[in-house]
């Protein structure tokens, strides 16, 4: 616990420093609207607020939920400054939209990972355990990023599961393990890490494992490009990554 | 009733009024895609959210009639403390958001529930089957029910059931015989105003019964599935609940307007 206080002190103080020394210090007053994948709930909010600390003036607000439902709102008209997707198939809808300002950065990467119950009582020791009979499964459904990876890794895994439901998004799914509703759900390692004390994680092996990549972009036509441009800047940036590394999340 | 003309001012703001509503219509039914639509319909996927749906709305509306009908009689005959109350935490999921109904169920019969644990003790397990999404139905929509049919049941002449009383006609003869037929309108209007709410529940059933095609994706789950990855069957199934709700509310203006 100390120890990860102490972790957790030295990233704010190396974020800290890195944001001074990244050139981003000139404040740009506004308002951001930033579109991002649930996985991304907490990191972005934190990102959030240490960009706001530099810059008192910038606000941003936030529209979490499944990648392909926000880049379907986008592509209708959503005004999203910026959008965060956990997979590339769905930025490519943003793209095909000729929405995106300039080409979509891979800021971070994620992997997968079976939450369960505190205490794994339903002793799942993989992803072959989610096929047995016992097991309520949940996965997202398969039109999301984090469903569409489940099923790839299930599918290198040979397992063939039957899930109890295909919820909304990756959030859903580790809400209905977190609630006891399911014994098992596959999800991102971040959302296991953001969950700590309600569910636990089961690694997934790396023959097995789906590596998610997150591509970002300025949205075309952003009524605060400098600013949009600002909170992209900073997740590529050191104290950024620093960020994101806390809660999990890998580098590109 | 003497009709009127009404002034510029009311008029234009009508106007706009009927805009907002016919407008998002005119959006779904511009982006129909007329050619296909059949085709979209006919697909597995769409057939069996349509046939799941129809079997949860109807049971649901079953299983509001049997609760409903004798709950509006105790409403409308009962005078009991609290019932004002009463009456309102049992119309509650009318105006409660259906997400935060879901949620509720899942306390009350969710696995680790107040009655859910129990329930699953003997292997009775609601989140994630048919029965759960029944459930979550029953609530959003037989409040609906149960107001139809208290109005019905306070605009009715008791003098017929005095009648059937004096004529020596036990309690259930006179409820059966006299009460039920007398009610009937109202219980029809209330079964399809139910029945129409149910089939049209989102909220609750993906809190509480989850997202399954064939044991809990409704219509329209489907259509918020769908819409991400094949808009076409999102919109098409949006028209069949579009164009059955307006036909129940065409057809049952009358019923509800008295029973609100």
């Amino acid at each position: 616990m100390r120890a990860a206080l102490a972790l957790g002190l030295a990233a704010a103080v190396i974020g800290a420093c890195s944001t001074a020394s990244t050139g981003v210090d000139t404040p740009v007053p506004g308002d951001v609207m930033v579109f991002a994948g649930s996985s991304l709930t907490d990191a972005f909010k934190r990102a959030g607020d240490e960009l706001t600390r530099a810059n008192p003036d910038a606000r941003f607000t936030f529209n979490f939920g499944s990648s392909s439902t926000l880049a379907t709102q986008i592509t209708n008209g959503a005004p999203a400054d910026v959008f965060a997707s956990a997979d590339d198939a769905n930025m490519q809808k943003v793209v095909d939209a000729k929405l995106t300002d300039g080409i979509p950065l891979t800021f971070a990467s994620n992997r997968l990972q079976i939450a369960v119950a505190p205490g794994n009582p339903k002793k799942i020791a993989g992803l072959a355990d989610l096929a047995r009979s016992d097991i309520v499964l949940v996965l997202a459904a398969p039109t999301v990023p984090a469903g569409k990876y489940a099923l790839e890794a299930l599918t290198r895994a040979g397992v063939t599961a039957k899930p109890a439901s295909q919820e909304v998004d990756v959030r859903a799914v580790l809400n209905k393990v977190g609630l006891g509703e399911a014994d098992a759900g596959i999800v991102y390692v971040t959302d296991v890490k953001s969950a700590a004390g309600r569910v636990m994680g089961v690694d997934v092996p790396d023959q097995q494992q789906v590596v998610a990549r997150y591509p970002i972009t300025v949205v075309k036509g952003s009524r605060n490009e400098a600013l949009a441009h600002r909170f992209v800047d900073f997740l590529t940036s050191p104290a950024g990554q620093s960020v994101l590394a806390e809660f999990g999340f890998s580098h590109p | 009733m003497t009709s009127e003309r009404p002034p510029v001012l009311f008029a234009v703001v009508a106007a706009i009024g009927i805009a907002f509503f016919v407008l998002p219509l005119a959006g779904l039914i511009s982006r129909t895609p007329w050619e296909t639509a059949l085709g979209e319909l006919t697909t597995p996927e769409a057939l069996t959210a349509l046939q799941l749906s129809l079997v949860v709305s109807l049971a649901a509306t079953a299983l509001a009639l049997g609760l409903g009908v004798p709950l509006a009689w105790v409403y409308a005959r009962v005078p009991f403390p609290g019932r004002n109350v009463v009456r309102a935490l049992t119309t509650l999921p009318m105006i409660l958001p259906p997400v935060v109904g879901g949620v509720a169920l899942l306390f009350a019969f969710g696995r680790r529930g107040l009655f859910g644990q129990p329930l699953d003790a003997i292997g009775i397990r609601l989140p994630f089957t048919t029965a759960g999404a029944v459930l979550a139905a029953t609530f959003v929509a037989m409040p609906f029910l149960v107001l139809t049919v208290e109005a019905g049941l306070r605009s009715m002449d008791r003098r017929y059931e005095d009648a059937a009383r004096t004529l020596g006609a036990g309690r259930w003869l006179v409820f059966r015989r006299v009460t039920l037929p007398l009610i009937a309108p109202s219980v029809f209007a209330g079964a399809v105003l139910c029945w129409a709410r149910a089939l049209g529940e989102f909220g609750a059933t993906i809190t509480f019964a989850g997202n399954l095609p064939g044991t809990t994706q409704t219509l329209p789950l489907a259509v918020y599935i769908a819409l991400e990855t094949r808009p076409e069957v999102a919109i098409t199934l949006s028209l069949i609940l579009l164009a059955v709700s307006l036909a129940i509310l065409v057809t049952m203006r009358d019923r509800y307007l008295r029973a609100f």
